[in-house]
């Protein structure tokens, strides 16, 4: 089936089953490679993206329930806070492997544009659904504070 | 540089990683070559461009220990060339340029400090070299200066990129004559430097194996037998084949010893099962959930984790089946002391659970492979491949990519081998991808272990006994692999009355090295116990760690001598930082626990501050860490993420981690069963690092064995209940 899929401002259109995933759609058929599998079953994040700016777990999402806009983390620069996001995670170069920050930041993001100046406790309730294996979390936070112009401490 | 080790698991690891010598050649290119586009091939690590920028390799896998940057700052600050001008590149696997390539053990600084540096040196020679030839000169006359030769006295100077393509018709001079910068005029080395691909991390440019993408590539998926290593007895191929997408299905023999690593090799080979290719992954994992595959019977079925314990009960009733080590007399001693504690501990089987799934691409064509893969350990990849395959070595090329974590699961190379044995039976190019509930239910374990512990204290609360009977896994003589204590285990060689008691038990589980192999589980029984002595002892566990510490600064000889100084110094350091003094004043349910442990050549102390709620969870406050790897941090910012993520690492597998045996399968599956530790959990890890005069160590593992026990330490400090098994049962802290 043809599913038509407006991705970082471009249309896409991808020939899959209708339960097909939306990660497995954008990487294997549209070779959008930014979100990433950790779990199939929602609880890592690392497969995050947004539909009209909320964040879902593509792994989960068949593509026949998308409606809307979708924004991996290769177009989330284009957002003033996803920009700001991405440089405050390069400012304190957050990562160790990386494999799991695409989802941190789109997570992040989705944060910072509904509450710009997040206090702890709202970053742990935003972020506690991406896991970080290798535990960069000291810096997820502070990035997220400078991000949103407060002190990281 | 002494290598030390603590324990077989580390002398084995090293033994097959075999990296045990000092000297890893490094190829520096008999002379520099010109290449396409002006680039000026200086040595096989360094390339020059006309306009000065300069490409550095990096031999390593970069698995998220930050090597990628770290051993080209080594090359650069030698080369004497600004940082903003280095551009780096990953090599492919090729030993007969790079030697041993591999992410393993916390052992690239050690192994590539003093060579790294000297690549740089020489190349910066050659330059030098060329300059005084155009200006007729000494080369001793010249200097160097941000990528610029300078001769003073005639006021000339010359970039590199003017000079590079001057090089090819020197011979590079001899590495070991070359003098090292004084370390006082560092301008790379010391410096905070973020990663390489940081700016293509944030905007997800594909970096990973599960990034590959290639030409009429297809996706495969491949189910192995929940029990290790049990053969397929049927499958329906043809109604997987009827799965729209699908292109093909079919069982992989495989070789059901494959699980039992031959020499040279970690973790397992070609298992049998049975592989779906299809056009995308999705399509192959439907076609998958069709096989309804019958596997055979296998021998290790029954087997569970509740066996193994009854198991070891029953054997620690018994007689030790060997010794590790035994000094004096401890069942005099323990019969003669003043007070006596004993103790059971256990610690269960972990997976290494990295984030990204294990995967490869592989691509056969005309009799060759070339391979895509997230590897720590390429060349046995490559070894493995070729026997399995019946190919030549030589015929298969291996591009490392970006890894999505590693922690030790990737220095195995099953995941490479059947791409490589799939790609050739599809006929095109393949990505293999496990699902996380494959890699978690095949993963090389890190194994569990029973240890029963006796001490003696004297009048005075001084150690005079101290006896472990370790239940391990093996079979023989020989411990299942990354199963082992060494004979050196601390407090051996401190106590003077200790005897180390062996007995192993069989195992059908894969089992290999995981972050920090063995220390992970014997800081936790070691440091535990040695907290239950200070407590009996009526001691402050810190005092007393440091009586045991006794005062040699050095104790045995190398390459098992043991720095007890330095362990002193860290854990002075680390009651200094964190007010250990003070923790009388800590409100009611919360305490703090030190622990210090040595490990892969680092010495390091943690305290850790903890509040048990009444219902017996537990929150970690802080975490103090005092580190000593020798007189110099390379890159402080990698340093400090490395040893903040393995705190948090330690943690995590002390509160939330285990892998249940049943039916000789294992239980947990993903995440859901398998906790890792999430922001909300991860408390604010303080840093110091005690710099000694000793050469520079690796930071990938170290920080992780202590943290355990200065958690179960703290919680005991918090309610007074001790944790002998993990991961913590909030239900024993209930108050």
């Amino acid at each position: 089936m043809a599913f038509k899929l407006n991705v970082n401002g471009k249309v896409h259109t991808a020939d899959v089953d209708p339960d097909t995933p939306l990660l497995w759609t954008l990487r294997d058929t549209l070779g959008i490679l930014g979100p990433k599998y950790g779990c199939g079953i929602a609880q890592c994040g690392a497969c995050t993206v947004h539909v009209d700016g909320q964040p879902i777990r593509s792994c989960v999402t068949p593509v026949s329930a998308v409606q809307g806009k979708v924004t991996t983390i290769e177009g989330i620069g284009a957002t003033p806070v996803g920009k700001k996001v991405q440089k405050a995670w390069t400012d304190l170069d957050v990562a160790q492997c990386g494999y799991c920050q695409p989802g941190q930041i789109m997570s992040a993001t989705a944060l910072l544009a509904s509450n710009p100046k997040p206090t702890d406790a709202d970053i742990d309730t935003a972020m506690s659904g991406n896991i970080c294996r290798c535990a960069t979390y000291t810096r997820i936070r502070a990035a997220i504070k400078r991000a949103s112009g407060q002190r990281e401490a | 540089m002494t290598l030390e080790m603590t324990g077989a698991s580390r002398r084995e690891f090293l033994a097959t990683a075999g990296a045990g010598g000092l000297v890893i050649s490094f190829s520096v290119a008999s002379k520099a070559q010109a290449q396409a586009g002006g680039l000026q091939q200086i040595n096989a690590y360094v390339k020059v461009a006309p306009d000065g920028i300069v490409t550095i390799t990096n031999k390593n896998p970069e698995i998220g220990q930050g090597i990628k940057t770290m051993l080209p700052m080594l090359i650069a600050e030698e080369l004497d060339v600004p940082w903003e001008k280095v551009r780096i590149e990953q090599a492919d696997s090729d030993p007969t340029v790079y030697g041993r390539q591999f992410a393993g053990g916390s052992m690239a600084t050690p192994l590539h400090w003093e060579e790294h540096r000297r690549v740089g040196a020489v190349a910066r020679a050659m330059l030098v070299q060329a300059a005084a030839q155009a200006w007729n000169c000494p080369a001793g006359e010249c200097t160097t200066q941000a990528g610029v030769v300078l001769h003073k006295a005639s006021n000339r100077k010359a970039t590199y990129g003017s000079l590079a393509s001057q090089c090819a018709g020197i011979t590079p001079p001899d590495p070991k004559t070359l003098p090292l910068k004084d370390p006082k005029t560092y301008k790379i080395i010391g410096r905070p430097i973020a990663q390489y691909d940081t700016p293509k991390i944030v905007t997800g440019q594909p970096l990973f194996g599960i990034d590959v993408q290639r030409p009429g590539m297809l996706f495969a998926t491949f189910e192995k037998a929940p029990v290790f290593a049990a053969g397929v007895a049927s499958a329906d191929l043809a109604a997987a084949q009827s799965v729209k997408g699908v292109r093909k299905a079919f069982v992989v023999q495989g070789d059901s010893k494959a699980l039992q690593p031959p020499p040279g090799q970690i973790g397992a080979g070609l298992l049998p099962g049975v592989a779906v290719v299809a056009d995308n992954w999705w399509a192959a994992r439907k076609g998958r959930e069709r096989l309804n595959i019958k596997w055979q019977d296998h021998p290790t079925s029954a087997q569970s984790s509740e066996g193994f314990a009854a198991k070891a009960r029953e054997l620690a009733a018994g007689k030790a089946q060997r010794q590790a080590r035994n000094d004096g007399d401890v069942d005099a001693a323990l019969k003669g002391a003043a007070k006596t504690v004993e103790a059971a501990y256990a610690y269960p089987f972990l997976a290494h659970a990295p984030l990204e799934p294990q995967n490869c691409t592989a691509e056969w064509k005309d009799g060759k492979l070339e391979i895509w893969a997230p590897t720590q350990n390429p060349e046995p990849g490559r070894q493995l491949c070729a026997k399995t395959l019946g190919i030549k070595p030589e015929d298969i090329t291996i591009h490392m990519t970006r890894c999505g974590g590693g922690f030790g699961r990737r220095l195995s190379n099953d995941y490479m081998v059947e791409a490589a044995w799939i790609a050739r039976e599809a006929g095109a190019p393949v990505k293999l991808l496990w699902t996380r509930e494959d890699d978690m239910r095949h993963d090389i374990y890190r194994p569990a272990g029973f240890h029963f512990l006796k001490g003696g204290l004297d009048a005075q609360g001084n150690v005079v006994a101290f006896y472990d009977h370790f239940v391990s896994f093996g079979e023989g003589t020989t411990f299942a692999p990354s199963a082992g204590m060494g004979a050196g285990e601390f407090p051996g060689r401190f106590v003077q009355n200790l005897r180390y008691d062996i007995s192993t038990m069989p195992l059908g589980v894969p089992t290999g090295p995981l972050r920090a192999p063995g220390s992970n589980a014997l800081a936790f029984v070691f440091q535990s116990f040695i907290d239950e002595l200070a407590h009996a002892a009526g001691a402050d566990p810190l005092a007393f760690q440091l009586k045991l510490l006794g005062d040699k600064p050095v104790v045995g000889e190398p390459p098992n001598a043991y720095a007890a100084g330095r362990m002193a110094g860290v854990l002075r350091a680390a009651g200094e930082m964190s007010g250990w003094a003070n923790r009388s004043r800590l409100p009611k349910g919360e305490g703090m626990g030190i622990a210090c442990y040595y490990s892969h050549l680092g010495y390091f102390a943690e305290v850790a501050h903890v509040a048990v709620s009444p219902a017996g969870e537990v929150k970690v406050k802080k975490v103090w860490v005092a580190a000593d790897v020798g007189r110099q941090i390379i890159n402080p910012h990698g340093a400090l993420n490395q040893v903040q993520g393995s705190v948090l690492d330690g943690l995590s597998e002390a509160l939330h981690q285990k892998i249940t045996i049943q039916n000789g399968q294992a239980v947990e599956a993903n995440f859901d069963t398998y906790p890792l530790m999430r922001i909300n959990e991860a408390p604010p890890v303080e840093v110091k690092w005690v710099i000694t005069d000793n050469p520079p160590t690796g930071l990938g593992e170290p920080a992780l064995p202590p943290a355990i026990p200065a958690l179960t330490n703290a919680i005991f400090a918090a309610t007074g209940k001790r944790i002998r098994s993990l991961p913590v049962d909030p239900a024993v802290l209930k108050a």
